[in-house]
């Protein structure tokens, strides 16, 4: 049975079932919702219209025994950087999908009644439209526990908290996961794309199917070698232990990690926040410091993260979030960033966005650095409930930045800034100037070279070859997101000579395919161009390629340097 | 020479956070590894400083090494 395409109309509430064009084949996760949004979106509407479409896909090897594949990714036009955008996540819901032979499912159009909520149900004979009322206003946690009771508990579940609901630009997507929580698909408020397309959900029923390969023997044995590269590799080990918080203290060592509102480098209390205090934490409570987002990831950096108590409280505990309302809002308190964490997942906002825009409204005295309870008052009584400063926080650190009259505002095409200093490490000050996307770590991990030793060394604080490590990580990465594996492979593909191999060989087995290495690099170009040229028709220019104004003004301690990467510098990102 | 040892993750256990050593002037970083018996296959990167540094590297009176297993993460 061939994979197909769900199509789904808002405005007539009409489903159509087709074809895979012949050009979409080839391509999964980010590779095929980009190449979708481009082709279908245009690039000057408005992302809470319905000329918007919001583009969901599993990867291409999702559904099989390939480790690490199972991120189901999400794209559309943003409404928070009005770029195009991508956002994967683990869960349950893109091997489910894969199953059922859905290559992607495209949702169009506004439905014509403001107030009608409906959601989504996908199972073997296609897509239904249904309405929905009991759910709308609920926590994504309670939408979890209903939809298990209401249709078995191995539902597959992709969600949007009371922030996608109320259409706010850091509205996540969440997938429900193999133990009932929640991951995210984070960034760029795909959330209220969704809720602007008025659906609460969409359910997945399970079923038999299983994906078909066309090579079964070959992909075994490609499997097995690609299982072993992700083992080996010493750097699971401690993402393992440690999750990616293990990140806290070399980055504040580094002296990079942005404090108190970007003004320094290094965090007095980071201990407090680390990695090593959250692994001791987490075994003295009897929660489980190794913990897969997913089924068939065998690197493990989640964690069950549970309370003083004993009782569950969050689990995708990143660095990034413990970062941004630890050193960058002076919390020093675990516990309190873990029930921010919670609270973000049951809202449904991303988990960057929101403690940078705190900072940002510490900056304006809105509140104290260092007021974590105060952060989770306002998480409860003003963002999750909708008044006009949870909505000025819920739309992100631009937002706030804004409406407060503040300069010191670390975002780049209005999205924050992620965990690493730009002043500090210039490779990836790069990657948030020219992502296609806004301010994002991921889209090119320079940290990788920079700072960890992995795919060579680069000096964080030197000019040179910044943009070039930056330029080849952003083609790698658009190239592994094409396939729809987790970005964490990247480790072992960039050290060991056995694993891209072995990740090419499983999609020419699965597919009856004979790609070559340079093919999946070609990929890669061919996925940034593609995105940057709908940007580009969307109204950005090369100037949008900047740092803010800040990071060359103020110099960071301890290395006390600014960020002095020219324009023309910069602009060089896109000679390829 | 004093100089102050930082060490990280799993390279902590049965050995310090963070502790003021005597160490002979001309101590290499590979030395302080050696004699702290931390496995160089599991090595990550180190630092003086918060500058990265190579094994071959001597630190001076006063500095802070520090030294990480290999650490990836997002």
């Amino acid at each position: 049975m061939a994979d197909v395409i769900f199509r789904v109309n808002m405005s007539d509430l009409s489903t159509k079932v087709e074809a895979v064009p012949a050009e979409w084949m080839g391509l999964g996760g980010r590779g095929l919702t980009s190449t979708i949004v481009a082709a279908e979106v245009e690039p000057t509407c408005h992302p809470l219209g319905p000329r918007n479409k919001l583009v969901i896909a599993p990867g291409l090897l999702s559904g099989t025994q390939a480790a690490n594949s199972g991120r189901l990714s999400c794209g559309a036009k943003s409404p928070l950087t009005g770029t195009i955008k991508e956002a994967n996540s683990g869960g349950t819901s893109a091997q489910m999908l894969a199953r059922l032979g859905v290559k992607a499912l495209i949702i169009e159009g506004k439905p014509t009644d403001p107030k009608a909520w409906y959601s989504l149900h996908v199972d073997e004979s296609g897509v239904r439209i249904q309405e929905e009322k009991e759910l709308i206003g609920q926590g994504n946690f309670a939408v979890v526990a209903a939809l298990n009771k209401r249709l078995g508990e191995k539902i597959g579940v992709i969600t949007i908290g009371p922030a996608g609901e109320m259409k706010m630009g850091a509205a996540n997507i969440s997938i429900k996961d193999q133990d009932n929580h929640l991951r995210s698909s984070g960034r760029g408020g795909l959330g209220a794309v969704m809720g602007a397309k008025q659906i609460k959900f969409i359910a997945i029923e399970p079923t038999d199917r299983k994906v078909e390969i066309a090579d079964i023997d070959a992909f075994r044995a490609a499997s097995r070698a690609f299982g072993k590269a992700l083992i080996d590799n010493p750097i699971s080990k401690a993402l393992g232990q440690y999750g990616t918080n293990v990140l806290v203290n070399i980055i504040n060592e580094a002296g990079a990690l942005p404090t108190r509102n970007f003004t320094s480098g290094q965090f007095a209390d980071h201990e407090a926040i680390s990695g090593e205090t959250m692994y001791d934490t987490i075994v003295a409570r009897g929660g489980k410091p190794k913990h897969n987002c997913h089924p068939g990831c065998v690197i493990h950096c989640s964690q069950i993260y549970n309370d003083i108590k004993g009782q569950y409280k969050t689990s995708g505990f990143e660095y990034e979030s413990i970062w941004a309302m630890g050193a960058n809002c002076c919390v020093n308190d675990l516990d309190q960033i873990a029930e921010a964490d919670h609270l973000l997942d049951d809202l449904g906002l991303d988990s960057i966005e929101i403690p940078v825009a705190f900072a940002v409204a510490m900056e304006a005295d809105v509140l104290p650095f260092g007021d974590g309870e105060g952060i989770l008052r306002i998480l409860r009584d003003e963002v999750g409930k909708g008044t006009a400063l949870g909505r000025i926080i819920g739309n992100g650190a631009g937002s706030v930045g804004r409406t407060f009259g503040v300069t010191r505002v670390p975002v780049v095409k209005n999205q924050a800034i992620p965990a690493y200093d730009p002043r500090a490490i210039k490779g990836i000050g790069i990657t948030y100037a020219t992502s296609t996307q806004g301010a994002d770590h991921t889209m090119g991990y320079t940290i990788a070279t920079n700072i960890l030793g992995v795919g060579g060394t680069l000096d964080p604080l030197s000019k040179e070859g910044q943009v070039e490590l930056s330029r080849n990580l952003q083609i790698a990465t658009a190239a592994i997101d094409s396939t729809g594996m987790c970005l964490f492979i990247a480790f072992a593909a960039l050290d060991d000579a056995a694993c891209l191999p072995a990740l090419i060989d499983m999609i020419n087995a699965r597919f009856g395919t004979e790609l070559t290495a340079d093919d999946v690099t070609n990929l890669g170009k061919t996925i940034l161009k593609t995105e940057r040229a709908f940007n580009l028709a969307a109204g950005f220019t090369n100037l949008d390629d900047r740092l803010p104004e800040f990071f060359s003004e103020e110099p960071i301690a301890p290395h006390n340097v600014v960020w002095d990467m020219s324009g023309e510098t910069i602009d060089t990102f896109w000679d390829f | 020479m004093r100089i102050t040892v930082k060490l990280f993750a799993y390279f902590r256990d049965n050995r310090f956070r963070e502790q003021i050593m005597d160490v002979a002037p001309g101590t290499r970083v590979e030395d302080l590894i050696h004699n702290l018996a931390l496995p160089l296959d599991e090595l990550g990167v180190t630092m003086i400083n918060s500058r990265h540094c190579s094994l071959d590297d001597e630190p001076k009176e006063g500095d802070i090494v520090a030294i990480f297993p290999a650490i990836g993460g997002g």
